[in-house]
């Protein structure tokens, strides 16, 4: 039998209670035991960036955390930035630019953007993409997504 | 993948912790941003996982007698805004965003690299490029290790299975120190195909100079030191130390066989050095 845990921790601002197998990475446990498939799950070893979220404030890896690592602390996915509006700005501008075609990096890269442009980041392409360093695109070339958070970044700073 | 099974324990307290690495099987899971994707593809299958993340104590940044000590569970981007690591240690803050991406910054820690001693990663090479050491414990006491006799092979280090990393410690640059730090990747935040990282005192008396990505280990040649050392550090210095890069033994991988490990190595010290003497 796999050893469970029971955790508990808040989602997009929600509280959750739950038992997991200590083995379920976070973003497993988010998608598959919450139903909040906004995360993706690409390479399962850190390299693409589709699962990235927020953990305590800080973006990490979803495929390189366990759901019983974040007991006790605060999740938020794509939806609660979107339930919260905090990425607004940035969901406007990036149908604006067309900053996505299959969608499939969107969430990561949106939580790259967001820790990018809520750390004071500045309208600078160079700097923008050597954040968004460790999110794969194989659509849009990034060169959109670099032109939607240089929008949002011009057009006041709040994403 | 996902991982295999393993039983889990989240100590709060480092004699807790120690315990629990005292028992056959367990291993420490500190950031976790290499053994959990080595898990995922089953090429690491601990029975039991010690989470250091709840540990007390192992986190945070000390300068004391000469020495900037490091908890060995202090992220990097933690660092990367830290006064007195930019102060004391500044070649840090021109190394650190070199390492992976912010995302795995924000979990990676400083003892976990040096504990895994990835050939090709950065951070082991600039602790021995500038004197640096690690101090271990176990259940049976603590001991530190100078980085010059803590990376001994892949993957391997003088720590000890039932050893802890609890601190990494860089020496305070002295004043007029020079330090240089070249990287080739594939892309930003990669692991490096070859890398150098060089450290000189006022007016060359001694230089440290380390490759890593081009070996089985971050690797000092004491014949390029001995080339830069004391002279002008001119022309005709760099070129005796990269002539001195032929005696090295490369390994090649998927990505680089051994003449290019070779050729890129050379231009790791070019330009690392060129840094040092600007």
């Amino acid at each position: 039998m796999s050893q469970t845990a029971d955790i508990k921790l808040t989602v997009n601002g929600e509280a959750v209670t739950v038992s997991v197998p200590v083995r379920k990475n976070l973003v497993d446990f988010l998608r598959e035991d919450l139903g909040l498939t906004g995360s993706h799950v690409g390479c399962e070893h850190g390299v693409c960036g589709a699962c990235t979220l927020e953990v305590n404030g800080q973006m990490v890896r979803g495929c390189l955390m366990l759901a019983v690592q974040a007991d006790g602390g605060a999740v938020t996915t794509v939806e609660g930035f979107a339930d919260s509006g905090r990425s607004d700005a940035l969901r406007e501008a990036f149908a604006d630019r067309n900053a996505l075609q299959c969608g499939y990096c969107t969430p990561g890269m949106m939580a790259s953007a967001l820790e990018y442009i809520e750390g004071g980041g500045v309208a600078d392409r160079v700097a923008i993409r050597e954040h968004l360093s460790g999110n794969y695109c194989r659509c849009t070339g990034y060169q959109a997504i670099v032109s939607a958070i240089c929008d949002v970044i011009e057009q006041g700073g709040k994403a | 993948m996902k991982s295999s099974e393993f039983q889990y324990h989240r100590p709060e307290t480092l004699d807790a912790a120690l315990a629990l690495l005292a028992h056959e099987d367990s291993v420490p899971l500190a950031g976790g941003q290499s053994l959990m994707p080595m898990m995922n593809f089953r090429i690491a299958g601990p029975e039991v996982l010690v989470d250091l993340n709840a540990v007390t104590g192992l986190s945070g940044v000390s300068v004391d007698e000469g020495w900037v000590t490091i908890g060995a569970m202090t992220r990097y981007s933690s660092l990367e805004t830290d006064p007195e690591v930019m102060r004391h240690v500044p070649l840090l803050g021109c190394v650190l965003p070199h390492i992976a991406h912010p995302a795995i910054r924000n979990r990676g820690t400083i003892g976990g690299s040096c504990a895994l001693a990835d050939p090709a990663a950065e951070l082991p090479a600039v602790l021995l490029a500038l004197g640096g050491a690690v101090t271990v414990q176990s259940a049976k006491g603590t001991r530190r290790i100078a980085a010059d006799d803590f990376f001994l092979g892949l993957y391997e280090t003088a720590r000890d299975e039932h050893e802890l990393i609890t601190g990494v410690h860089f020496p305070c640059s002295p004043a007029h120190q020079k330090t240089g730090f070249y990287e080739i990747t594939r892309r930003h935040g990669d692991y490096a195909i070859a890398g150098c990282v060089v450290s000189a005192s006022k007016n060359l008396g001694a230089v440290r100079v380390a490759f890593f990505g081009i070996s089985d280990r971050p690797l000092r040649v004491e014949g390029i030191e001995l080339a830069l050392m004391g002279g002008d550090g001119g022309a005709g210095a760099l070129d005796g130390a990269v002539a001195a890069l032929d005696g090295v033994q490369m390994s090649g991988d998927l990505h680089a066989d051994e003449a290019t490990k070779r050729h890129l190595a050379r231009v790791a010290l070019r330009r690392a050095w060129t840094k040092v003497i600007a």
